[in-house]
Protein backbone atom coordinates (compact mmCIF):
# COMPACT_ATOMS: atom_id res chain seq x y z
CA UNK A 1 0.00 0.00 0.00
CA UNK A 2 1.50 3.42 -0.81
CA UNK A 3 1.26 5.76 1.72
CA UNK A 4 0.63 9.56 1.20
CA UNK A 5 4.27 10.43 1.21
CA UNK A 6 5.66 8.19 -1.43
CA UNK A 7 3.40 9.78 -4.06
CA UNK A 8 5.75 11.45 -6.38
CA UNK A 9 4.32 13.34 -9.31
CA UNK A 10 5.72 12.41 -12.54
CA UNK A 11 7.93 15.55 -12.87
CA UNK A 12 9.86 15.29 -9.47
CA UNK A 13 9.96 11.17 -10.13
CA UNK A 14 12.22 12.45 -13.59
CA UNK A 15 14.22 14.64 -11.29
CA UNK A 16 15.19 12.11 -8.52
CA UNK A 17 16.37 9.67 -11.13
CA UNK A 18 18.28 11.99 -13.41
CA UNK A 19 19.99 13.25 -9.93
CA UNK A 20 20.37 9.81 -9.11
CA UNK A 21 22.29 8.82 -12.64
CA UNK A 22 24.76 11.68 -12.58
CA UNK A 23 25.75 10.67 -8.78
CA UNK A 24 25.98 7.52 -9.98
CA UNK A 25 27.85 8.03 -13.36
CA UNK A 26 30.32 9.86 -11.31
CA UNK A 27 31.01 7.34 -8.99
CA UNK A 28 31.30 4.62 -11.40
CA UNK A 29 33.10 6.41 -14.11
CA UNK A 30 36.88 6.02 -12.83
CA UNK A 31 36.82 2.45 -12.03
CA UNK A 32 34.82 1.57 -15.23
CA UNK A 33 37.47 3.70 -17.56
CA UNK A 34 40.55 2.16 -15.81
CA UNK A 35 39.08 -1.30 -16.68
CA UNK A 36 38.20 -0.26 -20.26
CA UNK A 37 41.56 1.17 -20.21
CA UNK A 38 43.50 -1.87 -18.86
CA UNK A 39 42.32 -3.73 -22.34
CA UNK A 40 43.57 -1.51 -24.75
CA UNK A 41 46.91 -1.66 -26.05
CA UNK A 42 49.73 0.07 -24.50
CA UNK A 43 49.98 2.82 -27.16
CA UNK A 44 45.96 3.42 -27.25
CA UNK A 45 45.92 4.15 -23.16
CA UNK A 46 44.65 7.38 -23.61
CA UNK A 47 42.59 7.01 -26.62
CA UNK A 48 38.52 8.17 -25.83
CA UNK A 49 37.16 5.49 -27.62
CA UNK A 50 35.77 2.17 -25.79
CA UNK A 51 38.09 -0.67 -26.56
CA UNK A 52 38.82 -0.94 -30.49
CA UNK A 53 41.83 -3.90 -30.13
CA UNK A 54 40.57 -5.74 -27.10
CA UNK A 55 43.97 -7.43 -25.53
CA UNK A 56 45.20 -8.82 -22.38
CA UNK A 57 48.64 -7.96 -23.11
CA UNK A 58 48.65 -5.62 -20.46
CA UNK A 59 48.13 -8.78 -18.28
CA UNK A 60 49.97 -10.96 -19.31
CA UNK A 61 52.61 -8.39 -19.40
CA UNK A 62 52.06 -7.77 -15.40
CA UNK A 63 52.10 -11.31 -14.59
CA UNK A 64 54.63 -12.55 -16.75
CA UNK A 65 57.38 -10.23 -16.80
CA UNK A 66 57.22 -8.39 -14.03
CA UNK A 67 57.55 -8.57 -9.59
CA UNK A 68 54.06 -8.27 -9.42
CA UNK A 69 53.17 -11.86 -8.32
CA UNK A 70 55.53 -11.32 -5.52
CA UNK A 71 54.30 -8.24 -4.18
CA UNK A 72 50.41 -9.94 -4.64
CA UNK A 73 51.95 -12.19 -2.09
CA UNK A 74 53.54 -9.82 0.05
CA UNK A 75 50.10 -8.17 0.51
CA UNK A 76 47.85 -10.78 1.29
CA UNK A 77 50.19 -12.21 3.15
CA UNK A 78 50.35 -9.01 5.48
CA UNK A 79 47.11 -8.21 5.16
CA UNK A 80 45.71 -11.57 6.04
CA UNK A 81 47.46 -11.81 9.15
CA UNK A 82 46.82 -8.29 10.08
CA UNK A 83 42.66 -8.70 9.01
CA UNK A 84 42.96 -12.54 11.65
CA UNK A 85 44.83 -10.75 14.44
CA UNK A 86 42.78 -6.96 14.61
CA UNK A 87 39.60 -8.64 14.26
CA UNK A 88 40.26 -10.81 17.28
CA UNK A 89 41.89 -7.96 18.90
CA UNK A 90 39.32 -5.33 18.12
CA UNK A 91 36.53 -8.01 19.24
CA UNK A 92 38.12 -8.88 22.94
CA UNK A 93 38.91 -5.21 23.39
CA UNK A 94 34.85 -4.15 22.44
CA UNK A 95 33.61 -6.68 24.69
CA UNK A 96 35.64 -5.89 27.54
CA UNK A 97 34.67 -2.37 27.35
CA UNK A 98 31.13 -3.34 26.51
CA UNK A 99 30.75 -5.65 29.53
CA UNK A 100 32.78 -5.01 32.24
CA UNK A 101 32.80 -1.62 34.57
CA UNK A 102 36.98 -0.96 34.90
CA UNK A 103 38.88 1.47 36.19
CA UNK A 104 39.96 3.78 33.52
CA UNK A 105 37.47 3.06 30.91
CA UNK A 106 36.16 5.98 29.81
CA UNK A 107 39.68 6.89 29.16
CA UNK A 108 39.84 4.11 27.30
CA UNK A 109 37.52 4.71 25.22
CA UNK A 110 38.80 8.06 24.38
CA UNK A 111 42.04 6.38 23.76
CA UNK A 112 40.77 4.40 20.91
CA UNK A 113 39.02 7.75 19.54
CA UNK A 114 42.13 9.67 19.96
CA UNK A 115 44.46 7.01 18.33
CA UNK A 116 42.36 8.46 14.85
CA UNK A 117 44.32 11.39 15.31
CA UNK A 118 47.50 10.12 15.39
CA UNK A 119 49.05 11.39 12.05
CA UNK A 120 51.47 9.52 10.34
CA UNK A 121 53.94 11.83 10.79
CA UNK A 122 54.36 11.23 14.72
CA UNK A 123 53.99 7.84 14.61
CA UNK A 124 56.52 6.64 11.40
CA UNK A 125 60.14 7.62 12.43
CA UNK A 126 59.87 6.32 15.83
CA UNK A 127 58.38 2.80 14.37
CA UNK A 128 60.66 3.12 11.61
CA UNK A 129 63.75 3.39 14.60
CA UNK A 130 61.75 0.69 16.34
CA UNK A 131 61.73 -2.00 13.60
CA UNK A 132 64.93 -0.67 12.72
CA UNK A 133 66.34 -1.97 16.17
CA UNK A 134 63.99 -5.23 15.74
CA UNK A 135 65.33 -5.89 12.82
CA UNK A 136 61.47 -5.87 11.44
CA UNK A 137 62.39 -3.55 8.13
CA UNK A 138 61.44 -4.91 5.22
CA UNK A 139 60.03 -7.97 7.08
CA UNK A 140 56.41 -8.62 6.62
CA UNK A 141 55.70 -8.38 10.26
CA UNK A 142 56.51 -5.56 10.85
CA UNK A 143 53.86 -3.85 8.75
CA UNK A 144 51.25 -6.29 9.96
CA UNK A 145 52.18 -4.62 13.63
CA UNK A 146 52.10 -1.26 12.42
CA UNK A 147 48.36 -1.67 10.60
CA UNK A 148 47.13 -3.14 13.87
CA UNK A 149 48.02 0.22 15.50
CA UNK A 150 45.78 2.15 12.43
CA UNK A 151 42.99 -0.43 12.38
CA UNK A 152 42.27 -1.97 16.07
CA UNK A 153 41.75 1.75 18.24
CA UNK A 154 38.98 2.20 15.46
CA UNK A 155 37.13 -1.56 15.16
CA UNK A 156 37.35 -1.98 18.66
CA UNK A 157 35.05 1.07 18.95
CA UNK A 158 33.03 -0.24 16.71
CA UNK A 159 32.71 -3.66 18.18
CA UNK A 160 31.63 -1.94 21.68
CA UNK A 161 29.26 -0.46 19.62
CA UNK A 162 27.90 -3.80 18.52
CA UNK A 163 28.13 -5.79 21.58
CA UNK A 164 25.97 -3.07 23.15
CA UNK A 165 23.38 -4.37 21.50
CA UNK A 166 23.82 -7.62 22.49
CA UNK A 167 21.44 -7.90 25.85
CA UNK A 168 23.21 -8.94 28.73
CA UNK A 169 20.82 -11.79 30.09
CA UNK A 170 22.92 -14.00 27.11
CA UNK A 171 26.01 -13.79 28.87
CA UNK A 172 24.51 -14.24 32.08
CA UNK A 173 22.88 -17.61 30.70
CA UNK A 174 26.04 -18.42 29.71
CA UNK A 175 27.35 -18.01 33.03
CA UNK A 176 24.56 -20.03 34.68
CA UNK A 177 25.54 -22.88 32.31
CA UNK A 178 29.06 -22.90 33.72
CA UNK A 179 30.64 -21.45 30.65
CA UNK A 180 34.20 -19.20 31.64
CA UNK A 181 33.99 -15.61 30.68
CA UNK A 182 36.06 -16.35 27.76
CA UNK A 183 33.51 -19.62 27.01
CA UNK A 184 30.44 -17.33 27.04
CA UNK A 185 32.37 -14.61 24.80
CA UNK A 186 33.64 -16.92 21.97
CA UNK A 187 30.52 -19.39 21.79
CA UNK A 188 27.50 -17.26 22.85
CA UNK A 189 28.36 -13.56 22.15
CA UNK A 190 30.72 -13.73 19.34
CA UNK A 191 28.26 -15.94 17.21
CA UNK A 192 25.50 -12.81 17.31
CA UNK A 193 28.16 -10.27 16.38
CA UNK A 194 28.93 -11.54 13.25
CA UNK A 195 27.53 -8.74 11.31
CA UNK A 196 30.01 -6.30 13.33
CA UNK A 197 32.84 -8.95 12.79
CA UNK A 198 31.75 -8.62 9.16
CA UNK A 199 32.25 -4.36 9.06
CA UNK A 200 35.41 -5.15 11.63
CA UNK A 201 36.82 -7.63 9.38
CA UNK A 202 36.62 -5.34 5.89
CA UNK A 203 37.53 -2.42 7.68
CA UNK A 204 40.85 -3.97 8.37
CA UNK A 205 41.56 -5.44 5.23
CA UNK A 206 40.87 -1.98 3.31
CA UNK A 207 42.78 -0.03 5.60
CA UNK A 208 45.49 -2.31 5.31
CA UNK A 209 45.41 -3.67 1.59
CA UNK A 210 45.45 0.16 0.52
CA UNK A 211 48.01 1.63 2.89
CA UNK A 212 50.61 3.45 1.26
CA UNK A 213 52.57 5.51 3.69
CA UNK A 214 54.00 3.01 6.09
CA UNK A 215 54.22 0.68 3.07
CA UNK A 216 56.67 3.01 1.14
CA UNK A 217 58.67 4.13 4.20
CA UNK A 218 59.20 0.44 5.43
CA UNK A 219 59.42 -1.87 2.42
CA UNK A 220 62.52 -1.58 0.35
CA UNK A 221 63.61 -3.62 -2.40
CA UNK A 222 61.68 -4.71 -5.66
CA UNK A 223 61.10 -8.08 -3.60
CA UNK A 224 59.81 -6.71 -0.45
CA UNK A 225 57.52 -4.35 -2.11
CA UNK A 226 53.76 -4.42 -1.49
CA UNK A 227 51.06 -3.47 -3.77
CA UNK A 228 50.63 0.08 -2.95
CA UNK A 229 54.50 0.38 -2.81
CA UNK A 230 54.81 -1.67 -6.10
CA UNK A 231 52.08 0.11 -8.45
CA UNK A 232 53.99 3.47 -7.77
CA UNK A 233 57.27 1.98 -10.00
CA UNK A 234 55.07 1.71 -12.94
CA UNK A 235 54.00 5.13 -13.00
CA UNK A 236 56.44 7.65 -11.51
CA UNK A 237 58.66 10.66 -12.43
CA UNK A 238 60.71 8.80 -14.96
CA UNK A 239 58.32 5.66 -16.60
CA UNK A 240 54.56 6.41 -17.48
CA UNK A 241 53.66 2.33 -17.88
CA UNK A 242 49.58 2.94 -18.00
CA UNK A 243 48.89 0.05 -19.82
CA UNK A 244 51.04 -2.03 -16.99
CA UNK A 245 49.51 0.25 -14.12
CA UNK A 246 45.92 -0.43 -15.10
CA UNK A 247 46.19 -4.25 -15.72
CA UNK A 248 47.72 -3.99 -12.05
CA UNK A 249 45.29 -1.83 -10.31
CA UNK A 250 42.15 -4.17 -11.67
CA UNK A 251 44.14 -6.99 -10.68
CA UNK A 252 44.25 -5.55 -7.23
CA UNK A 253 41.23 -4.07 -6.85
CA UNK A 254 39.70 -7.47 -7.27
CA UNK A 255 40.05 -9.07 -4.14
CA UNK A 256 38.94 -5.95 -2.69
CA UNK A 257 35.71 -5.03 -4.08
CA UNK A 258 35.06 -9.53 -3.05
CA UNK A 259 35.81 -8.57 0.31
CA UNK A 260 33.48 -5.63 -0.37
CA UNK A 261 30.67 -7.23 -2.03
CA UNK A 262 30.56 -10.09 1.06
CA UNK A 263 30.35 -7.50 3.76
CA UNK A 264 28.23 -4.64 2.08
CA UNK A 265 24.68 -6.39 3.45
CA UNK A 266 26.40 -5.69 6.88
CA UNK A 267 28.05 -2.11 6.35
CA UNK A 268 24.98 -0.44 7.33
CA UNK A 269 24.35 -1.67 10.38
CA UNK A 270 27.63 -2.16 11.50
CA UNK A 271 28.40 1.47 11.01
CA UNK A 272 25.29 2.63 12.71
CA UNK A 273 25.60 0.54 16.32
CA UNK A 274 29.23 1.56 15.81
CA UNK A 275 28.28 5.59 15.46
CA UNK A 276 25.39 6.26 17.36
CA UNK A 277 25.80 3.75 20.28
CA UNK A 278 30.17 4.89 20.62
CA UNK B 1 41.13 -9.98 29.02
CA UNK B 2 41.55 -6.27 29.42
CA UNK B 3 44.54 -6.14 29.82
CA UNK B 4 46.33 -7.58 27.43
CA UNK B 5 44.26 -5.22 24.92
CA UNK B 6 45.48 -2.13 26.98
CA UNK B 7 49.21 -3.48 27.29
CA UNK B 8 48.83 -3.92 22.97
CA UNK B 9 47.68 -0.61 22.37
CA UNK B 10 50.48 0.87 24.62
CA UNK B 11 53.24 -0.81 23.30
CA UNK B 12 52.23 -0.14 19.75
CA UNK B 13 51.03 3.21 19.94
CA UNK B 14 51.90 4.87 22.84
CA UNK B 15 55.71 3.79 22.63
CA UNK B 16 55.98 5.15 19.38
CA UNK B 17 54.71 8.42 20.23
CA UNK B 18 56.46 9.00 23.22
CA UNK B 19 59.82 8.20 21.47
CA UNK B 20 57.62 10.79 18.53
CA UNK B 21 57.69 13.38 21.04
CA UNK B 22 61.05 12.79 22.69
CA UNK B 23 62.26 12.75 18.73
CA UNK B 24 60.76 16.59 18.43
CA UNK B 25 62.88 17.67 21.37
CA UNK B 26 66.51 16.32 19.79
CA UNK B 27 68.21 17.56 16.88
CA UNK B 28 68.23 13.85 15.52
CA UNK B 29 68.55 13.76 11.88
CA UNK B 30 69.97 10.99 9.29
CA UNK B 31 73.44 11.54 10.22
CA UNK B 32 73.35 11.39 13.82
CA UNK B 33 70.78 8.48 14.28
CA UNK B 34 71.94 4.89 15.80
CA UNK B 35 72.78 3.26 12.39
CA UNK B 36 74.51 -0.11 11.27
CA UNK B 37 76.39 0.21 8.17
CA UNK B 38 77.38 -3.57 7.39
CA UNK B 39 78.57 -5.15 10.57
CA UNK B 40 79.53 -1.98 12.36
CA UNK B 41 77.35 -0.31 14.70
CA UNK B 42 76.98 3.49 14.88
CA UNK B 43 76.16 4.41 18.42
CA UNK B 44 73.11 7.44 18.46
CA UNK B 45 74.69 11.00 18.80
CA UNK B 46 71.98 13.66 18.14
CA UNK B 47 71.18 15.71 21.51
CA UNK B 48 68.42 17.12 23.24
CA UNK B 49 67.77 20.42 22.26
CA UNK B 50 64.42 21.40 24.12
CA UNK B 51 61.86 23.29 22.09
CA UNK B 52 64.15 24.64 19.82
CA UNK B 53 62.10 22.68 16.75
CA UNK B 54 58.69 23.90 17.95
CA UNK B 55 60.59 27.63 17.45
CA UNK B 56 61.73 26.69 14.43
CA UNK B 57 58.56 25.56 13.30
CA UNK B 58 56.43 28.02 14.40
CA UNK B 59 58.50 31.22 13.17
CA UNK B 60 58.39 29.28 9.76
CA UNK B 61 55.75 31.12 7.46
CA UNK B 62 56.11 27.64 5.73
CA UNK B 63 54.60 26.01 8.49
CA UNK B 64 51.69 28.59 8.54
CA UNK B 65 51.41 28.49 4.56
CA UNK B 66 50.32 24.84 5.37
CA UNK B 67 47.93 25.43 7.88
CA UNK B 68 45.91 27.40 5.89
CA UNK B 69 45.68 25.63 2.92
CA UNK B 70 45.43 22.67 5.49
CA UNK B 71 42.29 24.04 6.99
CA UNK B 72 40.71 24.77 3.72
CA UNK B 73 41.42 21.32 2.38
CA UNK B 74 39.92 19.55 5.78
CA UNK B 75 36.62 22.03 5.64
CA UNK B 76 36.11 22.42 2.26
CA UNK B 77 35.98 18.18 1.69
CA UNK B 78 33.96 17.61 4.71
CA UNK B 79 31.65 20.17 3.84
CA UNK B 80 31.09 19.13 0.46
CA UNK B 81 31.59 15.59 1.11
CA UNK B 82 28.97 15.34 3.69
CA UNK B 83 26.38 17.73 1.79
CA UNK B 84 26.67 15.26 -1.16
CA UNK B 85 26.09 12.32 0.81
CA UNK B 86 23.23 13.98 2.72
CA UNK B 87 21.45 14.73 -0.39
CA UNK B 88 22.16 11.10 -2.00
CA UNK B 89 21.30 9.50 1.73
CA UNK B 90 17.77 11.18 1.81
CA UNK B 91 17.13 10.40 -2.27
CA UNK B 92 17.88 6.84 -1.37
CA UNK B 93 15.66 6.66 1.55
CA UNK B 94 12.43 6.41 -0.12
CA UNK B 95 10.52 4.08 -2.30
CA UNK B 96 12.23 3.63 -5.50
CA UNK B 97 12.93 2.51 -8.51
CA UNK B 98 16.76 0.51 -8.72
CA UNK B 99 17.08 1.48 -5.10
CA UNK B 100 19.33 -1.17 -4.69
CA UNK B 101 21.38 0.14 -8.12
CA UNK B 102 21.99 3.05 -7.07
CA UNK B 103 22.90 2.16 -3.24
CA UNK B 104 25.13 -0.27 -4.62
CA UNK B 105 26.88 1.53 -7.76
CA UNK B 106 27.42 4.98 -4.97
CA UNK B 107 29.24 2.82 -2.84
CA UNK B 108 31.33 1.45 -5.65
CA UNK B 109 34.17 4.03 -4.89
CA UNK B 110 34.87 2.73 -1.35
CA UNK B 111 35.31 -1.24 -2.83
CA UNK B 112 38.13 0.24 -4.85
CA UNK B 113 41.37 0.58 -2.49
CA UNK B 114 41.96 4.18 -2.27
CA UNK B 115 45.68 4.08 -3.70
CA UNK B 116 44.26 2.56 -6.99
CA UNK B 117 41.64 5.06 -7.18
CA UNK B 118 44.05 8.01 -6.68
CA UNK B 119 45.80 6.41 -9.73
CA UNK B 120 43.00 6.12 -12.11
CA UNK B 121 41.97 9.97 -11.43
CA UNK B 122 45.75 10.38 -11.77
CA UNK B 123 44.98 9.12 -15.51
CA UNK B 124 41.63 11.22 -15.97
CA UNK B 125 43.58 14.17 -14.87
CA UNK B 126 46.53 13.95 -17.67
CA UNK B 127 46.86 17.29 -19.09
CA UNK B 128 47.69 16.21 -22.15
CA UNK B 129 45.72 13.37 -22.92
CA UNK B 130 43.39 12.82 -20.51
CA UNK B 131 40.04 11.65 -20.91
CA UNK B 132 38.55 15.07 -18.80
CA UNK B 133 40.48 17.07 -20.99
CA UNK B 134 39.90 15.10 -24.21
CA UNK B 135 36.40 15.44 -23.45
CA UNK B 136 36.47 19.39 -22.59
CA UNK B 137 38.31 19.79 -26.38
CA UNK B 138 35.36 17.42 -27.57
CA UNK B 139 33.04 20.90 -26.55
CA UNK B 140 35.64 23.50 -27.74
CA UNK B 141 37.06 24.07 -24.47
CA UNK B 142 40.69 24.86 -23.38
CA UNK B 143 42.65 22.05 -21.88
CA UNK B 144 43.00 22.47 -18.00
CA UNK B 145 45.97 21.86 -16.34
CA UNK B 146 44.43 20.01 -13.67
CA UNK B 147 47.45 18.79 -11.54
CA UNK B 148 49.95 21.53 -12.72
CA UNK B 149 48.35 25.04 -11.75
CA UNK B 150 48.14 25.50 -7.93
CA UNK B 151 45.04 26.63 -7.82
CA UNK B 152 43.42 23.83 -10.17
CA UNK B 153 45.39 21.26 -8.50
CA UNK B 154 44.00 22.24 -5.15
CA UNK B 155 40.28 22.20 -6.87
CA UNK B 156 41.20 18.63 -8.14
CA UNK B 157 42.52 16.91 -5.05
CA UNK B 158 39.32 18.04 -3.34
CA UNK B 159 37.46 16.68 -5.93
CA UNK B 160 38.99 13.40 -5.64
CA UNK B 161 38.59 13.61 -1.52
CA UNK B 162 35.46 14.18 -2.20
CA UNK B 163 34.96 11.43 -4.12
CA UNK B 164 36.51 9.36 -1.76
CA UNK B 165 34.64 10.48 1.16
CA UNK B 166 31.06 10.24 0.17
CA UNK B 167 30.54 6.59 0.10
CA UNK B 168 31.42 6.12 4.39
CA UNK B 169 29.10 9.32 5.01
CA UNK B 170 26.49 8.39 2.38
CA UNK B 171 25.96 4.75 4.20
CA UNK B 172 26.54 5.85 7.98
CA UNK B 173 23.53 8.76 7.19
CA UNK B 174 21.48 5.96 5.67
CA UNK B 175 21.71 3.73 8.54
CA UNK B 176 20.56 6.91 10.39
CA UNK B 177 18.19 7.53 8.37
CA UNK B 178 16.64 4.05 8.83
CA UNK B 179 16.26 4.38 12.23
CA UNK B 180 13.91 7.48 12.10
CA UNK B 181 10.82 5.71 13.02
CA UNK B 182 8.26 6.51 9.65
CA UNK B 183 5.48 7.32 12.33
CA UNK B 184 6.93 10.62 13.21
CA UNK B 185 7.19 12.11 9.37
CA UNK B 186 3.11 10.48 8.94
CA UNK B 187 2.25 12.61 12.03
CA UNK B 188 4.04 15.86 10.96
CA UNK B 189 2.35 15.12 7.63
CA UNK B 190 -1.21 15.05 9.72
CA UNK B 191 -0.62 18.43 11.52
CA UNK B 192 0.76 19.99 7.84
CA UNK B 193 4.17 20.32 7.64
CA UNK B 194 5.96 20.62 5.03
CA UNK B 195 9.26 18.84 3.28
CA UNK B 196 11.56 21.39 4.47
CA UNK B 197 9.81 21.23 7.36
CA UNK B 198 9.84 17.65 8.12
CA UNK B 199 13.53 17.89 7.02
CA UNK B 200 14.45 20.48 9.29
CA UNK B 201 12.28 18.98 12.26
CA UNK B 202 12.38 14.98 12.17
CA UNK B 203 14.93 14.41 9.93
CA UNK B 204 18.34 16.62 10.98
CA UNK B 205 17.71 15.90 14.77
CA UNK B 206 17.32 12.30 14.04
CA UNK B 207 20.97 12.85 12.51
CA UNK B 208 22.17 13.71 14.95
CA UNK B 209 24.27 11.50 16.85
CA UNK B 210 25.77 10.22 13.50
CA UNK B 211 26.38 12.93 11.74
CA UNK B 212 28.15 14.39 14.57
CA UNK B 213 30.49 11.30 14.92
CA UNK B 214 30.98 10.99 10.82
CA UNK B 215 31.95 14.41 10.73
CA UNK B 216 34.32 14.29 13.48
CA UNK B 217 35.85 11.28 12.41
CA UNK B 218 36.15 12.31 9.10
CA UNK B 219 37.67 15.87 9.60
CA UNK B 220 40.28 14.15 11.46
CA UNK B 221 40.72 11.19 8.36
CA UNK B 222 40.88 14.51 6.04
CA UNK B 223 43.65 16.66 8.27
CA UNK B 224 45.62 13.34 8.08
CA UNK B 225 44.55 12.47 4.47
CA UNK B 226 47.59 10.90 2.99
CA UNK B 227 47.27 9.23 -0.07
CA UNK B 228 45.57 11.57 -1.91
CA UNK B 229 48.03 14.25 -1.82
CA UNK B 230 50.48 12.34 -1.73
CA UNK B 231 50.08 10.00 -4.82
CA UNK B 232 48.30 12.69 -6.99
CA UNK B 233 50.62 15.53 -6.74
CA UNK B 234 53.40 14.49 -3.81
CA UNK B 235 52.82 17.84 -2.83
CA UNK B 236 52.96 19.63 -5.80
CA UNK B 237 53.18 21.85 -8.02
CA UNK B 238 55.84 23.49 -6.04
CA UNK B 239 53.99 22.80 -2.44
CA UNK B 240 50.31 24.33 -3.59
CA UNK B 241 49.12 20.94 -2.42
CA UNK B 242 50.81 20.01 0.63
CA UNK B 243 49.30 19.53 4.19
CA UNK B 244 50.70 19.46 7.14
CA UNK B 245 51.14 15.66 7.23
CA UNK B 246 52.28 15.26 4.22
CA UNK B 247 55.18 18.26 4.58
CA UNK B 248 56.23 16.05 7.85
CA UNK B 249 56.43 13.00 5.96
CA UNK B 250 58.53 14.77 3.01
CA UNK B 251 60.79 16.07 6.06
CA UNK B 252 61.82 12.63 7.01
CA UNK B 253 61.16 10.40 4.04
CA UNK B 254 61.53 12.39 1.04
CA UNK B 255 63.97 15.58 1.34
CA UNK B 256 67.82 14.49 1.79
CA UNK B 257 69.34 14.44 4.45
CA UNK B 258 66.30 13.39 6.69
CA UNK B 259 65.38 15.39 9.16
CA UNK B 260 63.56 13.03 12.04
CA UNK B 261 63.13 15.80 15.00
CA UNK B 262 61.54 18.77 12.52
CA UNK B 263 59.30 15.80 11.22
CA UNK B 264 58.00 14.70 14.64
CA UNK B 265 57.62 17.91 15.66
CA UNK B 266 55.53 18.78 12.77
CA UNK B 267 53.70 15.65 14.13
CA UNK B 268 53.24 16.73 17.40
CA UNK B 269 51.93 20.09 16.39
CA UNK B 270 49.53 18.25 14.23
CA UNK B 271 48.72 16.29 17.01
CA UNK B 272 47.99 18.73 19.52
CA UNK B 273 45.71 20.80 16.60
CA UNK B 274 43.42 17.81 15.93
CA UNK B 275 42.78 17.37 19.76
CA UNK B 276 41.94 20.85 20.10
CA UNK B 277 39.64 20.36 17.19
CA UNK B 278 38.28 17.50 18.97
CA UNK B 279 37.97 18.73 22.56
CA UNK B 280 36.37 21.95 21.23
CA UNK B 281 33.96 20.20 18.99
CA UNK B 282 32.93 18.05 22.15
CA UNK B 283 31.87 20.66 24.21
CA UNK B 284 29.95 21.87 21.38
CA UNK B 285 28.02 18.94 21.33
CA UNK B 286 27.62 18.99 24.62
CA UNK B 287 25.89 22.26 25.19
CA UNK B 288 23.22 21.17 22.33
CA UNK B 289 22.70 18.27 24.45
CA UNK B 290 24.53 15.61 23.15
CA UNK B 291 25.61 12.17 25.24
CA UNK B 292 29.27 12.23 24.81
Amino acid sequence: MRTHRNKRGPLASAGLHTALLVATAVAVFPPLWLLVTSFKPRNDAFSTSLVTHFTVANYTHVLADTTFLTWFGNSVIIVGVTTVLGVFIAATTGYAVSRFRFPGMRPLMWLLLITQMFPVAVLIVPLYNLLASLNLLNQPAGLVVTYLTIAVPFCAWMMKGFFDTIPVEIDESGRVDGLNPFGTFWRLVLPLARPGLAVTGFYTFVTAWAEVAYASAFMTGEENLTLAGGLQTFVNQYTNDWGSMTAAAVIIAVPAALVFAFAQRHLVSGLTAGTTKG
Amino acid sequence: MVAPVVLVIGVIIGYPLVRGAHLSLTDANEANVERHIGVNHLPATYEFTGLANYRAVLSDPVFWDRLGWTVVWTVGCVSLTFLIALTLANMLNRKLRGRTFYRLALILPWAVPAFISVFTWRMLYNEKSGILNKLLAGGGIDAVPWLNDPTWAKLSVIAVNVWLGVPFMLVALLGGLQSIPGELYEAAEMDGANAWQRFRNITMPGLRAVSSTVILLSTIWTFNMFPVIFLLTRGGPGDATEILVTYAYRLSFVDSPRNFSQSAAWGVLILVLLSFVAVIYRRALRKQGEVW
